[in-house]
């Protein structure tokens, strides 16, 4: 086989006996096909179920039927996409995943606001602002993170119970931000450490205060790291189901457990396009917040120089 | 003397770490006071404290006979010139330099026309619209410095200013801090670690090791006539010659002894009695060593490396036993293993107790 790599550059380089410049590379080394061999049998073995998802979710029952699981649908229908929104039925009521698509929207937005606000606060405090004993609060909130949830879970009901919020979206808010009180103060710390020392004296100096130098100096340098702090509380309480189940009532449940229960529902045919749609319509939201914003998360993650 | 900051008995330490003991400073009005010492020498600690960034565990600071132990950075009347810069990189330099003053609500027409005074005597009027990405670092300290420069203070405070520039730069910018300090004759304390930056800046430098001050002094007493072995080693580069050795008698007047050689004292002036039989060394800087003088037959030395290095040329030279470094014109080459004759200037050389290390 003729050298490739001596072809495509010409016969400049290839009249030159003796070696000039830069390394001629062969596109078809042994190496090359390694690696991209193996890369794309990653992507597919990755890429494979969601296709067959996908496709299985444009097709009718009745082609379903045929066992050709790969094939790419006959007929393109959105029915099943229609229905998993609108009329699919968990137990009593057929009104679809509209309403667990709102309440995870009403779950997860006050929720990620309200996490992030106190926690880059906190965050901020414990970066900057050293005061005695903020090495034991400190601790205490990583320790925090290390307790399973399913032992909380119990205290949890009663306490909420007593406080009159329990069963209710707002219950669930809270429950959340607590929850994600110390990875996300973690990061911040971690963020806020990392800025130069010199920059919150020098605001010092100038004789800006706590607050002053939280909103005018340090959250302008720290977009990105909102962003990353935003993605993991978004994906996270959105793809919560342990949570969402323990501490709401059937009217409130989130799109996580009301997929579970159409998925497990197990009167009459098992509809599979309807399912594969609504399983798409549930994971929708954090593929689209990944999508949008994966470029600034990766920058946020090396600009922190954290674990997200 | 009025004293413009004055430090009495202050005292930090972290945990049981003593980075400042029982530290005493007094600085004249409009004087330019250098603090000099190795990182870890706690000389930016002091900076910090006189700054108000860190909290002293012992001792009292006064700027301007008012005592500001317990006061906040903003109300010190000090401004402060960073290392890194230091400036809010979201913000242009307009901006960088307004924020003090408006955190302060101060009238419009007053801050613009602060800010336009230090663009002017800074020369960065071009720049006020740019953020502080957009300028080279040079450009970018003389925004850090016009930040102090318009919060219109009586103490000017500079922490290693010119660390981060390159060897050009920060000898243009040397120039300009020492303008800037004859013409607006404020107070100023800056650190360093360059000795360079110190001896041509200060007023009076003060030469820190492990949280004390070594000695404060001018420049030139600090060079020619250094309290101790450490300062005397610190500054000047290459650093002085030291000769470990004894005092005897010859014919009724002490003469340094060492490894079989005579070394006459005649011109040094010894602040106590030179007792024979005493321990010392001598210090020589390797500029007051004259190669070839008409130095006397005992001081045979051989070249054993050269270091030309353009404007004068430096010698490494067995004597006696140790090795010296000698400094010469540049024009005056040596090659190595060629005999030559040595005269020690005494007039400016040092006397240290060999246990104490300090200067007799």
């Amino acid at each position: 086989m003729p050298d490739i790599a001596a072809l495509k550059a010409g016969p400049a380089v290839a009249a030159k006996a003796e070696p000039w410049g830069a390394k001629p590379r062969r596109v078809l080394s042994g190496r090359n096909i390694m690696l991209y061999g193996t890369l794309l049998v990653a992507a597919l073995y990755y890429l494979l179920p969601l296709y067959v998802m996908i496709v299985t979710s444009l097709k009718g029952m009745p082609e379903i039927r045929l066992g050709n699981i790969f094939s790419p649908p006959l007929e393109i229908t959105l029915e099943p996409w229609a229905k998993a929104w609108a009329n699919a039925c968990t137990g009593l009521n057929c009104d679809g995943l509209s309403r667990g698509f709102w309440n995870s929207v009403r779950i997860t937005v006050p929720s990620t606001v309200l996490s992030i606000l106190i926690a880059s606060v906190n965050g901020y405090a414990l970066a900057n602002w050293t005061f005695r004993g903020a090495d034991v609060f400190f601790t205490i909130l990583i320790v925090g993170a290390f307790i399973p949830y399913q032992v909380m879970l119990y205290p949890i009901v009663i306490v909420l119970r007593e406080v009159g919020i329990y069963g209710t979206l707002t219950g669930l808010v809270v429950v959340h931000t607590i929850f994600g009180m110390p990875i996300l103060t973690l990061l911040f710390r971690n963020y806020f450490s990392a800025l130069p020392e010199e920059l919150f004296k020098a605001a010092r100096i100038d004789g800006a205060g706590f607050w002053q130098i939280y909103f005018r100096i340090m959250l302008p340098m720290s977009l990105p790291i909102f962003v990353v702090a935003m993605i993991l509380q978004i994906t996270g309480i959105w793809n919560d189901f342990l949570f969402g189940v323990v501490f709401t009532r059937p009217e409130y449940y989130p799109m996580t457990v009301q997929l579970n229960n159409i998925v497990n529902s197990v009167q009459g045919v098992k509809e599979y396009n309807v399912n594969m749609a609504a399983t798409l319509l549930t994971g929708a939201v954090p593929l689209i917040v990944y999508f949008v914003s994966g470029r600034l998360f990766v920058r946020g993650i090396a600009a922190g120089a954290v674990k997200g | 003397m009025q004293h413009s900051v004055s430090i009495k008995d202050l005292s930090l330490s972290f945990g049981a770490v003593n980075v400042l003991e029982n530290l005493d400073l007094d600085i004249g009005d409009g004087e330019f006071l250098v603090l000099l010492g190795s990182s870890g020498c706690g000389k930016s600690t002091l900076l910090n404290c006189i700054a108000g960034l860190l909290e002293p565990t012992g001792g009292q600071i006064f700027i301007k006979n008012r005592n500001v132990t317990w006061e906040e950075p903003k109300d010190r009347g000090i401004g402060m010139v960073f290392q890194s810069y230091a400036l809010y990189p979201q913000m242009t330099v307009e901006k960088n330099l307004s924020f003090g003053l408006k955190v302060a609500r101060m009238p419009r027409a007053e801050i613009d026309k602060r800010v336009s005074r230090a663009a002017e005597i800074l020369q960065i009027g071009p720049l006020l619209k740019r953020k502080p990405s957009e300028l080279s670092g040079g450009q970018r300290q003389r925004v850090a410095i016009g930040r102090a420069l318009v919060r219109d203070v009586d103490v000017f405070l500079f922490d290693e200013p010119l660390s981060n520039l390159d060897a050009k730069l920060r000898s243009e910018l040397r120039v300009e801090i020492k303008r800037l300090h004859q013409s607006l004759k404020n107070t100023m304390i800056y650190v360093t670690h360059d000795q360079i930056e110190a001896l041509t800046l200060a007023d009076r430098i003060a030469i820190m090791k492990s949280g004390v001050i070594q000695q404060l002094a001018d420049p030139n007493t600090i060079y020619n006539a250094p309290r101790n072995m450490f300062v005397a080693g610190f500054i000047g580069s290459p650093s002085m010659n030291f000769l470990r050795g004894e005092i005897v008698e010859r014919q009724g007047r002490p003469v340094f002894f060492t490894n079989g050689v005579d070394f006459a004292l005649a011109g040094y002036a010894a602040s106590e009695a030179l007792q024979p039989g005493r321990k010392v060394v001598l210090g020589i800087r390797p500029e007051h060593v004259t190669v070839d003088g008409e130095g006397d037959e005992s001081h045979q030395a051989t070249v054993d490396i050269e270091e030309p290095m353009g404007a004068d040329n430096l010698l490494w030279l067995k004597h006696a036993g140790h090795t010296l470094a000698v400094r010469v014109g540049g024009a005056r080459r040596f090659s190595p293993g060629t005999a030559v004759r040595l005269c020690f200037d005494m007039r400016l050389a040092s006397l240290f107790d060999a246990e104490t290390e300090e200067r007799i």
